[in-house]
């Protein structure tokens, strides 16, 4: 029994991992009605920059935020600025087939830079470190830092969005580009300060995947894929459903798993088909603006 | 110097050219109103002045600082402010948020919140609802108001009773004359000719793109007024 309720609590812990991941995600579409495919590779891509910079400093993989943030930040805006705007338009399409593309591209380069070898941040004590909570059952200290961590991305996001000049004029922007340029908003940079605050949250994404488990530059699309099912499983539009969505995800797979090894993706796969029928809107549809 | 200069303005969607060759001149102070039947290109004259559709930089003039060319997000800074056809608030934001929207350039003046639920008290209770939740006249005062927010000199209105019942429309023109003793000059569009000649200084009249008419409300006759509006 202990080991069952063993199994649920760690699918609700790394369920704050996969709305980690899709926070970002639900930010991109919310505010650009933009799908962005190159997510899962930005958020290896986050995973190496940390790899590089501790290599090249030594310093430990939560300290590395300190460089990595910074640069997805500014990666993020250049690529919304250079590349993203110019596919924004009244089609899906066209930032759908850009972003494939730049996945390609990233996946490729990362290959080139790194190999195909799986590669690890290396904390520390504090992988291992877990809490006894009753015989038989302990919660590991890192799921539970990740899931507060995610917590409080989404209060911090959810915050901006409702209570700041910028977060209204990224839910102006979203809601009507023309008239938001009445307003005096320029869009072209609002679009590229979204995207560059949602690569944030994929840099801090990236960090905590590396230091959680092997990655490597094929990694990528397996998470976008837990992304998109945490988002849409939340209802589009809905930051702390990405939180939702996470979680039945994550205990979905840990119960897979335990029923059956082989099973663990597959329950999740299932668990989100269940609730697309039962629900085809998401569990808490376009709440964003309470 | 005139408020606003229209210098020979030409404008295209594309390939289809919408304006053709306009002259126009505003002083401060003045109501001027632009009537036309629809596709006379009233709406798209507001978009250049707005910098939503391109245009040459010599064809605007405004404090004779050119603006042809410029971005609209950089006009509205300059002092032009516009409350678009179909009033177009923003649903994610209440009342006040869109209020807010209309200043976020940060220019200084009369205009603040509290001024604006001075103008139309009636917002103030509906300030935390949706702007999609309210009746039209409330919207057009939201919209008003969030122009009012951005403290322009030149205060553009695209279709002002459009879609409102008439005591509503009554009620918003009264406003007028409170938002020009604030120094406001008003430029407005309008399909409802009896409205816009009744509170203008001067009114120019639009066909097809090109101006048909340009005189003084009181100096009209019903029929110049319909030979420019039709056509003969």
């Amino acid at each position: 029994m202990t080991e069952w309720l063993g199994s649920i609590i760690q699918g609700f812990l790394i369920g704050g991992l996969y709305a980690m991941f899709a926070a970002g995600l639900a930010i991109i579409f919310g505010v650009m009605r933009l799908v962005n495919i190159t997510h899962g590779d930005l958020i290896v891509l986050a995973a190496f920059v940390a790899m590089v910079a501790i290599e090249i400093t030594g310093v430990n993989p939560f300290v590395s935020l300190v460089i990595v943030l910074p640069f997805m930040f500014v990666f993020g805006y250049v690529l919304q600025r250079v590349v993203l705007n110019f596919t924004l338009g009244d089609d899906l399409l066209p930032p759908l087939l850009v972003t494939f593309g730049i996945s390609i591209i990233l996946q490729n380069l990362l290959l080139e830079l790194f190999s195909a070898d799986s590669q690890r941040l290396k904390a520390g004590p504090v992988e291992t470190l877990s809490i006894k909570v009753m015989e038989g059952l302990e919660i590991g200290v890192l799921p539970l830092v990740i899931f507060v961590v995610a917590i409080l991305m989404i209060v911090i996001i959810q915050q901006l969005f409702n209570r700041t000049r910028l977060g209204r004029a990224f839910r102006a922007t979203s809601d009507d580009p023309v008239t938001a340029q009445l307003m005096g908003i320029n869009h072209n940079h609002i679009f590229a300060l979204a995207m560059a605050m949602a690569l944030v949250l994929v840099g801090i994404a990236g960090v905590f995947l590396g230091i959680r488990t092997n990655f490597d530059p094929s990694i990528g699309p397996s998470r976008l894929l837990f992304a998109f099912e945490a988002v849409i499983i939340g209802g589009l539009g809905s930051i702390w459903g990405t939180l939702a969505g996470g979680i039945i995800l994550g205990v979905a797979q840990n119960v897979g798993a335990k029923i059956d090894p082989g099973w663990q993706i597959l329950a999740g796969h299932i668990a989100f088909l269940i609730v697309l029928v039962v629900r085809p809107n998401g569990l808490f549809p376009r709440t964003r603006d309470e | 110097m005139s408020l606003l200069e229209v210098n020979n303005l030409s404008a295209f969607y594309g390939d289809f050219q919408a304006l053709f060759n306009i002259d126009f001149s505003m002083e401060e102070g003045e109501t001027l109103a632009v009537i036309g039947a629809n596709g006379a290109g009233k709406s798209t004259f507001l978009k250049t002045i707005t910098g939503l559709v391109d245009t040459e930089v010599d064809d605007l003039n405004y404090n004779g600082v050119s603006i042809g060319g410029l971005s609209a997000a950089d006009i509205v800074g300059l002092g032009i402010a516009m409350v678009p056809e179909g009033r177009r608030l923003f649903p994610s934001l209440n009342v006040e948020e869109n209020l807010l929207m209309g200043g976020y350039k940060g220019r200084q003046g009369h205009w603040t919140l509290d001024r604006i639920y001075e103008l139309f008290p009636a917002l103030i209770e509906r300030r935390t609802v949706p702007g999609t939740a309210l009746s039209g006249g409330e919207q057009q005062m939201t919209a008003i108001g969030r122009a009012l927010m951005a403290n322009p000199d030149l205060l553009l209105f695209d279709e002002l009773s459009l879609g409102l019942a008439p005591i509503i429309i009554k009620n918003i023109y009264e406003t007028l004359p409170k938002i020009k003793s604030e120094g406001v000059s008003v430029l407005l569009v309008e399909q409802d000719i009896n409205q816009a000649l009744s509170v203008s200084d001067r009114v120019y009249c639009f066909q097809e793109g090109r101006v048909s008419l340009n005189g003084l409300p009181n100096t009209l006759s019903r029929e110049q007024i319909s030979a420019a509006y039709f056509g003969s």
